[in-house]
């Protein structure tokens, strides 16, 4: 059954061998092996010295709290952030150094210093990692941590598969990861091209890494989508009918519709490439009745709304950042949720736009190139929307809410040019260059703003302090500095014909170009140096910035209903939720109590062990496929096995918080806010503010700008 | 847009759901595994789209026509062997619905004796297949002609393991909310396999036969 394979196998190691420990021999390897040795021995070391092993396993990584579970695929998502721009930095610099036939070869390169295979392998992994690893994780925490707290939900509706979802996409990122040492990875692209993946072209374990890996994330995208779903459709709090519910939920739900459907046919997309590179079928061949469109097509049905998937999440956030530093209800509600459904829907039938050029009939394109212009009109909807909330609203430009304009600003940017790869015409001449690059990392780069938005809006509400606004600006004015000097340069070298993955660049002329591109990479570092600053900072000075329930004084929703940091049970009694801004109405109605007394209760999910190891085991189940160290692969699916019967015996899953403990953990809450009342802050909204409020103004006299403290229009 | 001021009374509101139920269990679980039903659709659907793109003539080098290999009779077999099994299982729900343990340990170990005889007519159906030299290895359309068949077949293996572990447990907790819960998504489950295999029959095999 299996193919037969060129090279080197043994039963023990599979494909591995001394040879393919590539950080022993390859240069730029050998360094960054050092550093990530030196920084794993050090977190080891910090971990140990600390004696923090113990609170380690037991806090977090046994955990299924929503919140913390929440944080790690930030976490996880952020050090691959810094991964894919690792990536993209060498990127650059290749197209930096090797213009012209004059330029000089370091490394074994013939020109710049990345030889063609390397450089394939870098711009593969820096869009696979920036798209699944980064940005996916990012997204999918941020639903995780704010979706059950907006909707007055003490937890997910299944925790511990919320837990095998996050060790599934861990393990998926740590394959990633360990591709960059041992073996390689695949070379031809981040959404791949068959045949060129099939075994005869691509005979290392590149391709094979890649696979698996995506695979581990889809499924654990899968499975949190599953998750989602299910908690806003069934755990939502009494009284929060579907017109209540928030946008971020109403965005959360959408996304996770578009993945729920679309994530099952990257698998089977993957699972035909591993069964052509495994078992020798012939689904994507080039010969022997093999169709190399069939994967173009299955691949593209999942990758369209998959940038969907990321992208609507963000537009949540922006839908949540822009009312709250605006001080008025969003405008046009209900438009927003059918526009967000509207994305969703059409994110369907828009597939085809990613191959235009590749022989489909011009009916065919004419109805793509349409479909993808609809696309437009909700997202339209939404940037006016937004505007409209801020009209005539008291707008304070506080971090999150410039980090939402940003991501409005480029999303203009961004639609626009997508307009323009909309007409089919139009790719006949730039299909595979630069400008569509640079559509469409304006696209990500809206959500990553919205991400940095996110960050800096939820993180009081998760950490009970706000960060520090002075470095957090320097970071934010170099992003927006380091976007301009990369991307203008990009979009002028797409009209000019710029072809995308170049190791080599013919033409001098572009060179002031590529080198402009380099500046902006350059500010983007110091960018990176402001974040650190800005979180170093924020962490050394937190107990002068520590926050109540109601972070930024203008809260509108449930989340802002509940104490900074959040409790483990989110709600010591579930609210009652009477208002579409829930929280923006008790205020108007002056019933901001947060302490209703009597406890009751609460019924939470026990920490288990047992999703850490089945991520780790399917880890090493994706590890031996990838070697094809079939004992491994088998051990380990053995063990998948056994574990979830045995964990389906397990009945002591769950447990009572008394309420006499509830009590305590509310009043020792309350008794810290109380030292902030003793510094003059005037207490409200079951704790004080760091911060003087707008909302703490009274009226404007009529006549006035009409958007009075309760955001009311 | 002041919708939200207007429409409770705040002076009456209710404000903190006191003594709050709890989520319905059951209902819960039972909605997340309809949604997992619909991924695994999306992946048939796939898996299906896959067996149209690569039914054409030129999907066939190298291998006999599908109408000289595809047997329907066998097919039929295994239809009513998956069909019966389905009828029992729903024998065992409405044990469970009695709460008649004996009833559902009976009913259920005959499902999974049925899904046994389908496995056992699949498995021969397709060794047979393969000692005549029809393998997924020999072209496009064979190999997905395979893996729907195959991919189907993991289910019903999933499915009878699961009902055996699910005699287990009734053995052990009785008819707790775990074990009732479980045993509605194993209904469902396996009523989804036999749905599928109404597409598989119709699609792979009738289809196949005219092709």
């Amino acid at each position: 059954m299996l193919v037969h394979l060129q090279g080197s196998w043994s039963p023990a190691l599979g494909r591995l061998c001394m040879k393919q420990l590539a950080f022993l021999h390859v240069p730029i390897l050998e360094y960054t092996f050092a550093v990530v040795a030196l920084l794993g021995l050090a977190a080891v070391g910090a971990v140990t010295y600390f004696g923090k092993w113990k609170y380690l396993w037991r806090e977090w990584l046994t955990t299924v709290d929503h919140k913390r579970i929440g944080i790690m695929y930030i976490i996880i998502g952020l050090v691959m952030l810094l991964r894919g721009f690792a990536d993209a930095v060498m990127i650059r610099l290749q197209q930096d150094m090797a213009i012209g036939p004059h330029s000089p070869g370091y490394m074994g390169a013939v020109h710049g210093y990345l030889t063609p295979f390397h450089i394939g392998q870098i711009f593969s992994a820096h869009g696979m990692i920036m798209i699944v690893f980064a940005a996916t994780p990012l997204l999918v925490g941020l639903m995780n941590i704010i979706v059950p707290i907006q909707i007055g939900a003490r937890d997910m509706a299944y925790p511990y598969l919320n837990a095998l979802g996050l060790w599934l996409t861990g393990g998926g990122a740590a394959l990633v990861m360990l591709s960059l040492f041992i073996g390689n990875f695949a070379h031809g692209g981040w959404y791949g091209f068959l045949p060129y993946f099939e075994l005869p072209y691509s005979p290392g374990v590149g391709v094979d890494y890649w696979m698996w890996a995506f695979q581990l994330s889809a499924i654990g995208t899968s499975l949190g989508s599953i998750n989602l779903i299910a908690t806003i459709v069934k755990m939502r709090a009494p009284g929060m009918t579907w017109m209540r519910l928030p946008i971020f939920t109403w965005a959360s739900l959408s996304t996770n519709l578009i993945a729920l459907t679309s994530f099952p046919v990257l698998m089977v997309a993957l699972a035909l490439v591993g069964m052509d590179r495994y078992l020798g079928t012939h689904f994507y061949t080039a010969g022997m009745g093999g169709n190399l469109m069939l994967y173009n097509d299955l691949f593209w049905i999942w990758g369209h709304p998959e940038v969907y998937f990321l992208i609507l999440p963000a537009f949540g956030i922006m839908s949540e950042i822009i009312p709250t530093f605006s001080e008025k209800t969003l405008f046009g509600y209900a438009t927003m949720v059918i526009a967000s459904f509207a994305i969703g829907g059409v994110s369907w039938g828009v597939w085809l736009h990613h191959f235009f050029t590749m022989a489909a009939a011009p009916s065919v394109n004419s109805f793509y190139s349409i479909t993808t212009m609809l696309v437009g009109i909700p997202t339209g909807v939404k940037i006016f929307n937004w505007i409209f909330t801020m009209y005539r609203g008291r707008v304070r430009f506080e971090l999150p809410m410039m980090w939402a304009l940003l991501a409005l600003s480029l999303l203009i940017v961004g639609g626009m040019t997508g307009m323009m790869n909309a007409f089919a015409s139009n790719d006949y001449m730039w299909h595979n260059g630069i400008f569509v690059v640079a559509h469409f990392h304006m696209m990500v780069l809206v959500i990553a703003s919205s991400i940095f938005g996110a960050v800096e809006y939820w993180f009081p509400k998760l950490f009970g302090f706000k960060l520090e606004q002075k470095w957090g600006k320097w970071f934010f004015w170099f992003m927006v500095l380091g976007t301009g000097f990369v991307f203008v340069p990009m979009f002028i070298l797409g009209l000019a014909g710029m072809t995308r993955r170049l190791d080599y660049i013919p033409y001098t002329a572009w060179g002031p170009y590529l080198h402009l591109e380099m500046v902006g990479i350059g500010l983007y570092g110091a960018a990176l140096l402001f974040f650190l600053a800005h979180l170093y900072v924020s962490l050394r000075d937190r107990e002068s910035r520590r926050v109540g329930a109601d972070a930024w004084g203008t809260g509108r929703s449930v989340e802002w209903m509940t104490h900074s940091p959040v409790p483990s049970y989110n709600f010591a009694l579930i609210p009652h939720i009477n208002a579409r801004d829930e929280w923006a109405w008790r205020k108007d109605n002056g019933l901001t109590e947060l302490h209703p007394g009597d406890y009751e209760p609460i019924h939470m999910p026990k920490n288990t062990g047992v999703p850490l190891v089945l991520g780790a085991f399917f880890f090493t189940l994706a590890f031996g496929l990838t070697w094809r160290i079939w004992w491994l692969t088998a051990l380990s699916t053995a063990a998948i096995v056994i574990m979830i019967i045995v964990r389906s015996f397990d009945t002591d899953t769950d447990m009572t918080i008394p309420p006499n403990e509830v009590e305590r953990t509310e009043k020792r809450r309350s008794d810290r806010a109380s030292d902030f009342i003793a510094t003059g802050v005037p207490p409200y909204a079951g704790g004080p503010v760091g911060t003087a409020t707008a909302y703490q103004r009274l009226p404007e006299p009529a006549g006035g700008t009409g958007a009075s403290s309760g955001g009311r229009l | 847009m002041s919708a939200h001021s207007t429409a409770v009374d705040p002076k009456s509101a209710s404000l903190w759901a006191r003594h709050y139920p709890g989520h319905d269990v059951i209902g819960t679980r039972t909605f997340g595994f309809w949604l997992y039903m619909l991924t695994d659709a999306m992946v048939y659907a796939a898996l299906f789209a896959s067996l149209v793109v690569l039914s054409h003539a030129s999907n066939m080098v190298g291998g006999p026509a599908p109408s000289e290999f595809i047997n329907p009779r066998v097919a039929y077999e295994e239809t009513i062997a998956l069909f019966a099994s389905v009828l029992t299982y729903g024998l065992a729900m409405v044990s469970l619905k009695k709460g008649s343990r004996r009833g559902v340990t009976g009913w259920i170990l005959l499902s999974a004796l049925l899904g046994l005889v389908y496995l056992g007519l699949s498995v021969a159906d397709n060794v047979n297949l393969f000692q005549h030299g029809i393998t997924p290895q020999t072209n496009g359309f064979l190999s997905a002609f395979f893996a729907i068949i195959i991919y189907h077949a993991v289910h019903i293996v999933v499915g009878v393991a699961w009902m055996l572990v699910m005699l287990l447990q009734i053995a052990k907790e009785g008819f707790s909310q775990n074990v009732v819960y479980r045993l509605i998504n194993l209904r469902l489950f396996w009523h989804f396999q036999a749905v599928i295999w109404v597409f598989v029959f119709v699609f792979v095999y009738l289809q196949g036969v005219v092709l």
